[in-house]
Parts: structure tokens; sequence; C-alpha cells
């Protein structure tokens, strides 16, 4: 029996939106969500649908940038690439992450 | 932040550009999709379970798109944009409905913002283009004894000007007028008399040429110069470039023009517009009586003060009224019993700010009232459509709109309607805001000037008002909405005539407060009607018919005093000796005209007035033949003759109150009164008449000889059946035959002259009779509307009392009793309100009980009336309910 999917994270999608993006330069919708489902080992279920509007969200605040153009299939599609500003935000929510995420395993490990 | 910034402005940005973001996030999901497909069919499915696969992990296309779009635009604005434009759409479906509700709340707010514009420009910042108007007050003097309050000294004033150490300045700023020909008419020009201080404490700068620079208001005639306002500059002197450096004449007085003011400044004296201004050196040249600036006892001044910032008026108060105590000390003779006193702006007692004030006052209730009712009318309105609306509003809660965003589109549609009202109400207030001059009679030929004024705080107001009225608006229809129910819907309902549900109670609750409210305004019309009909029936003690009143200036003509007597006892004779005169004389002052007569203390033998008071008496200097003219009668002795000169002995009659003060039982004749240090002997008992008001108390007054008291500004009375207009022909000929250069005064008659002086009781009637007419309009709409819908719900069962055996006698009185029910109602409950609330006509009642039966007698007739009226054709038709139909269908 497969191991339960857990959700994503509230506010963490970005985060992982961004590091995708980070690592395999411009990449439309589809591409992110099938890199994060992959990378996540298919732990991760992700509604696809709410992609769209964390992209959004983050291009109104100026971190990731859209292009239309054409996919490896030819077929048209819009780009996501990320900005400086969406580096530097990577690198703090990064950051953000690991020390939240030591102290949680701190906490966990001793009790 | 900034990035929350960036974010508003894309989002910003997206609001216009909808359609293709639209489009283009259609294109991007259909891609999404269309690779996922791809992808599954590699992975070996067929195509339809790829699809299927592909939309399952996906999560629903619609509810990705409306996350997406309401993160993409603002959607507060974009629903309030969607209620918008569905409550303009639902409008323009209904027309008739539309236009009827913004009618009615035109009305309502252009009532109230029209009143609000005149409370500003006549009473909070009645001085356009003068800076701090909160921070000026004005300055009177008291006197003991006195009820009212009186003017001040020069002297005072520069003592008080002194000492203070809270207050600013004083501006001094006294009307005067003068005669100015303009091509060749003669026109009354009103100015003022200042202190050289005068523009530079009330913040305007002339634009032309210089203000008046200390030390121009010090020494007796020494600086003949003036600011001439901007009117006159264009209009007497055609806008010339060069007008500094020029002389004008006025009142016979060359005067340097040294400024001219700027344009839309028109003085500090709300009721004329100031043309030009003078320092009070000149005074002398002006005023009728004499050399008054060093003169302690003159009290002749109005005047401002500007406080310091951050002192109150109490403070002030309590400083000047310290400096008075210490002029009383140091000045028994003149200034014993005397005091200062400081006013808001809105309650200046010498010019029309107090004459208006009780008006304007009870006009902000009544136009709260209007507005009531307004939105009583317009809430009715919309409570009809709602119930047509009901089917729609089912289906959009069924659809899974939640009720607050059911309440939000009702409040839209409320808004949309009030503020299209609120736009017409400021046009109906623009139009208005020169409206109160119409209801006052020009006097002397000078129109007065009683601007309205829109600023920010104005219209800050009516936007206030238009959303408690939306809010007044929005609540009935949402009243009605908590109570839709799903199910309920399809029930068809009908209301009963007589018993009614609880839509029928809201309805009749808005139209009894209707009627209540019109039966106010009734009974508030009703009592300033009478109130106004008993101050045109008070007789002011002489003739007002057949006796004729105007002035010949000549002062401005540049007669002195001798010459002056010449003319005026040439004048005289000539007018006697016209057809159909039976007699004429002279007087400085007319009764019941705008000036005030001069008062002086006096002294009388044997009479000891009470400890600290100095008693001041009013008089008049009058010709021979004043009385007979007048129609005044003489009680004892006799009246002025032509004997009674500058050469004989000084003369003086007294009234019957000042006889029954001064002299208690006995006869004052042949005793004497002592008036500025000169002896007179009183030769004469007059009946008390009117001076300064009709609704005065009687009170002392005595007359001198205008001969040994003389004066050039005195007017001419004449007795005769000849009408004003022949008479002035008549008159002007006479007078340019003695000198053509000399300008008439309008001929008028007393009449006249005393319908003037009530004309601030002839407004208030005027205003609150329209606006409560309007009301009862509103009322009777509200109260028609309310019984013929009742009628038209309650068809069946009409028809079935109707089958039952009722007569068309019976249902006419079943509608008609339900009509009159309600009105009843409405106007038990305004009476019980009006009982209380009438009282705060106060002073605009004039020999009327606020509870004047007559009054409320005569509303209830008037709204009987109406009510009978409005109830009629909806009874008429239910009367004419066919059972047969009525039940069929």
């Amino acid at each position: 029996m497969p191991p339960p999917k857990s959700e994503v994270l509230q506010g963490t999608l970005d985060l992982l939106v961004l590091k995708t993006l980070d690592s395999m330069g411009p990449l439309h919708g589809f591409g992110i969500s099938m890199r994060i489902q992959q990378l996540s080992q298919d732990l991760l279920h992700l509604n696809q649908g709410t992609l769209y509007p964390a992209l959004l969200r983050l291009e109104q605040r100026g971190w990731i940038v859209s292009k239309w153009g054409v996919s490896g299939n030819n077929r048209k599609a819009k780009f996501y690439s990320l900005t400086r500003s969406g580096r530097k935000q990577l690198e703090e929510e990064a950051e953000n992450w690991s020390r939240m995420s030591a102290m949680i395993n701190r906490m966990l490990r001793t009790t | 932040m900034h990035e929350l910034f960036r974010s508003l402005i894309h989002r910003l940005a997206a609001l216009f550009r909808r359609r293709r973001l639209e489009d283009d996030l259609g294109e991007e999901l259909r891609s999404h999709l269309e690779m996922s497909v791809e992808l599954n069919m590699r992975k070996g499915m067929s195509a339809e379970e790829a699809r299927r696969e592909a939309l399952l992990s996906f999560g629903g296309i619609e509810q990705t798109k409306e996350l997406y779009r309401d993160q993409r635009g603002l959607p507060i604005i974009e629903t309030t944009l969607q209620d918008l434009r569905f409550g303009l759409r639902m409008l323009r479906r209904s027309p008739g409905f539309s236009l009827l509700a913004i009618l009615c709340l035109t009305l309502g707010i252009g009532a109230n913002a029209a009143v609000f514009s005149w409370v500003e420009g006549i009473l909070f910042r009645p001085y356009p283009l003068v800076t701090h108007q909160e921070q000026l007050l004005a300055v009177t003097g008291t006197a003991r004894g006195e009820s009212g309050p009186t003017l001040t000294s020069w002297p005072d004033l520069l003592d008080l000007q002194r000492s203070s150490t809270l207050i600013d300045s004083f501006i001094v700023t006294k009307i005067t007028g003068t005669t100015l020909s303009i091509g060749d008419r003669a026109e009354v020009t009103t100015g003022s008399i200042v202190s050289a201080n005068y523009f530079d404490a009330i913040g305007v700068h002339p634009i032309l040429g210089r203000g008046f620079e200390p030390g121009e208001d010090v020494g007796r005639n020494a600086h003949p110069v003036t600011v001439i306002s901007y009117q006159l500059w264009k209009g007497r002197f055609k806008g010339d470039p060069q007008i500094i450096g020029k002389t004008q004449r006025l009142n016979g007085v060359l005067h340097n023009i040294v400024g001219v003011a700027p344009e839309g400044f028109y003085g500090t004296f709300v009721g004329w517009a100031m043309q030009f201004w003078v320092p009070a050196s000149m005074e002398e040249t002006f005023e009728s009586d004499g050399y008054k600036l060093e003169d302690r006892g003159a009290r002749w001044i109005e005047s401002y003060v500007r406080l310091k910032p951050g002192v109150t008026r109490q403070q002030a108060q309590q400083e000047i009224s310290g400096i008075a105590k210490r002029l009383e000390a140091d000045y028994p003779e003149t200034n014993r019993g005397h005091g200062i006193q400081l006013w808001p702006l809105w309650q200046t007692p010498f010019n029309n700010a107090r004459t208006l004030l009780p008006t304007l006052e009870t006009m902000l209730v009544v136009v709260v009232f209007v507005l009531l009712i307004a939105c009583a009318n317009v809430g009715n309105l919309l409570l009809v459509r709602s119930f047509a609306r009901r089917h729609e509003m089912t289906v959009r809660l069924a659809i899974g709109a939640g009720p607050g965003r059911l309440l939000k589109q009702l409040f839209t549609e409320g808004l949309i309607l009030s503020a299209l009202g609120a736009a017409g109400g400021l046009l109906v207030a623009d139009w208005c805001r020169h409206a109160l001059v119409l209801l006052f009679p020009a006097r002397g030929g000078v129109a007065m000037h009683l601007p309205g004024e829109i600023d920010w705080r104005v219209l800050a107001l009516s936007a206030g008002v238009c959303l408690i009225a939306t809010l007044l608006l929005g609540l009935v229809p949402a009243a009605q909405t908590r109570n839709l129910d799903l199910a309920g819907a399809l029930k068809s309902e009908s209301a009963a005539v007589v018993g009614g549900g609880r839509r029928a109670w809201i309805r009749s609750g808005l139209v009894v407060m209707q009627v209540s409210l019109s039966f106010i305004l009734l009974v508030g019309a009703g009592l300033l009607l009478q109130s106004l009909q008993k101050i045109r029936n008070t007789s002011p003690g002489f003739s007002t018919h057949e006796v004729l009143d105007t002035a010949v200036n000549l002062v401005p003509a540049g007669y002195d005093a001798s010459r002056a007597q010449a003319f005026q006892d040439e004048l005289l004779e000539r007018v006697k000796s016209l057809p159909g005169i039976e007699s004429a004389a002279f007087a400085r002052m007319t009764p019941l005209s705008y000036g005030s007569f001069s008062s002086t203390p006096v002294a009388v033998d044997g009479y000891q007035p009470p400890p600290e008071e100095q008693p001041i008496v009013p008089y008049n200097e009058v010709g021979p033949d004043y009385f007979a003219t007048m129609g005044i009668p003489l009680v004892s002795g006799r009246e002025f003759s032509r004997a009674d000169d500058e050469k004989a002995a000084l003369v003086a009659i007294v009234n019957e109150t000042m006889a029954a003060q001064f002299w208690r039982n006995r006869n004052p004749i042949g005793e004497r009164v002592q008036v500025k240090g000169r002896w007179m002997q009183v030769v004469g008992v007059a009946k008390d008449s009117k001076y300064e008001s009709v609704r005065e108390a009687p009170k002392p007054f005595f007359y001198v000889p205008l001969r040994q008291n003389f004066s050039r500004g005195a007017s001419l009375y004449i007795r005769t059946p000849l009408s004003p207009n022949t008479m002035a022909t008549a008159l002007l000929r006479e007078v340019h035959a003695l000198d053509p250069n000399l300008a008439l005064y309008e001929v008028i008659t007393l009449q006249e002259q005393v319908d003037r002086s009530t004309s601030p009781q002839l407004v208030a009637v005027t205003l609150v009779g329209v606006l409560g007419g309007l009301a009862l309009l509103l009322s009777a709409i509200g109260l028609y509307g309310v019984m013929s819908y009742a009628v038209s719900q309650s068809t069946r069962e009409l028809g079935l009392r109707m089958a039952l055996g009722a007569g068309a006698s019976n249902l006419l009185r079943l509608v008609m009793s339900r009509g009159l029910a309600l009105m009843a109602l409405g106007v038990s409950l305004g009476a019980a309100v009006a009982l209380g609330l009438t009282r705060l006509l106060g002073n605009l009642l004039y020999k009327v009980s606020p509870r004047d039966p007559v009054a409320f007698g005569s509303a209830l007739l008037v709204m009987t009336l109406t009510a009978l009226a409005a109830c009629f054709l909806p009874a008429w038709r239910a009367m004419r309910t066919d059972p047969a139909r009525a039940l069929r269908d």
C-alpha cells in the first residue's frame, strides 16, 4: 500500500515553485507541477489547478515573470522564470524554512 | 510593503484588461490540460481515460478560474462595479419608479443642501476671502437696564485694544451709505467706516493699490482715502487700470482712491455687499450726528475681534469684562453700567445674521423632516419593487449568493438612487443660493446680498445626508430579504386590506411616520402664519396708509447745514402747495426702518434712577407737523411748530411710557428733562408707537425739534391720498426745480416700510410653508401608494366580501377607514411631538401660543382632506372590484 499523500502545506507552494524555477530555468505551469510531483516522489498531492493563482501571486509581487513561448512538442505555453528579486526571496524563504524545520526537528527529538 | 504595493498596481491594472487576461487564462489552462492529456496517452491510456485523468489531477477548472480571478483583480471593486452595473440596469428597466424615487430624493437632499449652504454662507462663514473666520467674534456693548445689546464707542475700543492680551486685533466696521451718480441716475451705495487695520486684520489684500495705513483712522477728517470694491471698479470705473490716485466725491468730500478690493470680497456685513471702505477718521462725513471719535458716550460702532490662536471666547470675554469694569471706574460719567460682550459670528446682533438665525434654525429641523418623508416614500417604492423582485432574490439565494452579497446589492441600488438624488439636490441648492434675497424687498433701491455658500463643508454634509438616506433606503428591502425563504417564495401570497401581514405593517409604519412629520410641519406653518397675521395687524401707532416716506440726500451733494435748512424749508413749502397734499414734515429717522435711533442718557428733576443704572432713552429729531403727518396722536400739550427753532428755548415731546416712568403721577408738561447736558422743557406727551420693531414692547421715547438738533440726512413724510408713483414724479420735479443735481430716494408708503420690517417673518412663513406643502404632497403620494397597493393585492379578499354580500359602499368604507386610521394614528403621533416641538419656534412666534388650537385644528383639517383625497381613488377602485373575476383569478 502506497503511503498516504500529504496536502501541500499552506505557504510552502510558493517556496516550491520558486525553487523549481531556480533549478530548472524557465518552465510552463504544467512543467512546474510535473517537476514538483516528481521531486516529491508522488508523496505530495498537488491539485494542479491551485498552482495558477499561486503563479499569479508570485508574478504580481515581482518574483517571477511570464512570457508566451513554444514548448518542446511545439505547443503554445506560458513560460515562467525567476527574477532577481525572486531569487533573493527564495534565499530568504529557504533559510527561514531550514531554520523552522530544524527547530521543529529539535523539538520532536527532545521530547 | 514594496511588494504589496506592486501587487496592488498589478491588480488595479488588471481591472482594465479583463477580457485579454481572461483569454490568456483560458489559453494557459487549455495548454496545460492538453499537455497533461498527451502525457497520459503516452503512458498508454485511451484518449478518453487520459482526458478524465488529466481533469481529475487538475481539480475543478471553473474553481481554479474563480480563484485566479479573485487573485488577479480586486474582488471588492469588481463586485461593486458589477452591482453598480446591475443596479443601473434595474433602474433603467423601470424608469417611472426611478424617476419618482430620484425626484423625491432630489427634493429631500436638495432642501437639506440649500439650507446647509445658507447656514454656511450667512451664519458660519459669511465673509468670503476673510481668513480664519472661526477666530472672529462680534463685539457689542451692554447697558444695565437695556435688554438688547448696544453699540460701542471709539475711545472704549481703543482702550480695550491697548489692554487686551488675548485679542489679536479689533476690527471696526460700521455700515454706512452714500449716493453715487452712475451715468445720469443716482444710486445708493453701501460702504463701511473701518479702522485702519481692517484689510490686514481680515487678511484681504487689495488687487490694486493698498489697504489703509496705520494712523489713517486718526484725526478729524484727516485722511480722505477710500478702497473701492471690485464691482464698483468694474462697473462705475470701467475697470480703469490707472484708478489708483484718482478721486471720487463721497458725501461731498473728495476721496483719494487708494485701493481696489479683490473680486468676491463683499465686506463684513451680513445682508449687504459693501462697495467702498473709508477709514474711521472720515466718520463725521458719513455719520449724521457729528464727530464721535473722541466722545466716549457716543456708541455707534459695530466691530469684530480676532482672537489670538488657541484663545476661547470665554477666556477673551473674561478679560474684556475685566477691562470694561476698569473703564466703568475710570469714566463713570459715560461708562457707568456699560459692559462689553463678545458673540460668535452666527449670533452677530448688528447685522442680518441675527434676523435670520431663528428662521435658519427652524429650517434645519424642517428639512430633516422633508428628507425623512422623502426617504419614506422612496422606501415604500423600493418595498413594492422588492415584492416584485422576490422571485429574482430567491433565485439569487438559491444559486449561492450569500445574504451579505444580496444586501450589498440592495445597498448599492440605494446608493445609486441617493447619489443621483444628491447630485440633483446640489443643483437645486445651487439654484437656491440666491433665493433668500428674492424673499426680501430691496431697501432704498439696494438689493440685499445673502448668498449661500457651497464649500467642501456643505458638500461633506450633503454627502453625509446622502449616506444616511442610502442606509434608510437599503434598510427597507434588507429587512425584506431577511425573511425570504426559498420554499415560501413559490407560495402565492395575498395581503388583506384590514389585517395586513408583516410587510403591510412596514409600509403602514412608514406612512404613519410621513403623516406625523407633515402634520408637525403644517402646525408649524400655521403658527408662523398666524404670527405674521398678528404682526401685520398690530397697529404700529402711526398711520400706515396715505402717508408716504422718501428722502433727498443732501450730504453727498455737498450741502452744509444752513443750505440744507434753507432747502428743506423751501421744498416743504413747494410740496404743501401741490394738489392733494394734506400735510408734510421732515424727521431724521423713519420708524421701523433699518437704522437705529440715537439714544442718550437722560436726567429728570425729581427722578432718582435705580443705583448703578443710567437711564438711556432713544429719541428722534422731528420737524413741525410731524405728529399730524404721521398720525401719532398727542395725549396732551402741543406739537413742535416753526417757532421751535435754534433761537427759541429747547423743548421736547415725550411718549406716554416715558412720562409714566419718569414723572409717575405728575403731569410732565412744563417739567424739565436733561439731555447731553442741555435742559429741555417738555411741551407735549405723544401716544406710544412702534419705533424699531413691530414686536417690541412699549418703551420710553422722546422727540426733539429738528431745527434744534439739525441733521442734513432727514427724511420727508407726506400725508396724501396720491399713489407713491404719482407723488414721486411730482416730487422729483419740485426737487429738480430747486437743484437739478439732487437725487430722490424711492417713495414708499409707510405700510410698505412696516411690511419690510417684518420681512424676516415673511421669509420664515414662506420657507416653512413651501416645505410644509412639499411634505404634504409627498405624504399624500405615500398614503395613496400604500392604499392602492393594498387594494391591488387584496382583490381576492374584496371579491370574496362582495360575493358574501358586502355592498360597494361597504368596501368603500372599508378602504377609506383603513386609510383614515393610518392618518389618525399619524396625526396623533405628530400632535404629541408637535406639542413639545413648537416651543422651539419661540422667537418667531408673536402673540401666538405654541399650542394654539387654531393652528392644530387647521393642520388636522388640511391633513384629513389630503388623506381623503389620497384614499378616495384606491377606495373607488376597490368598490369596482368584479367579484366573479377576482375569485376566478
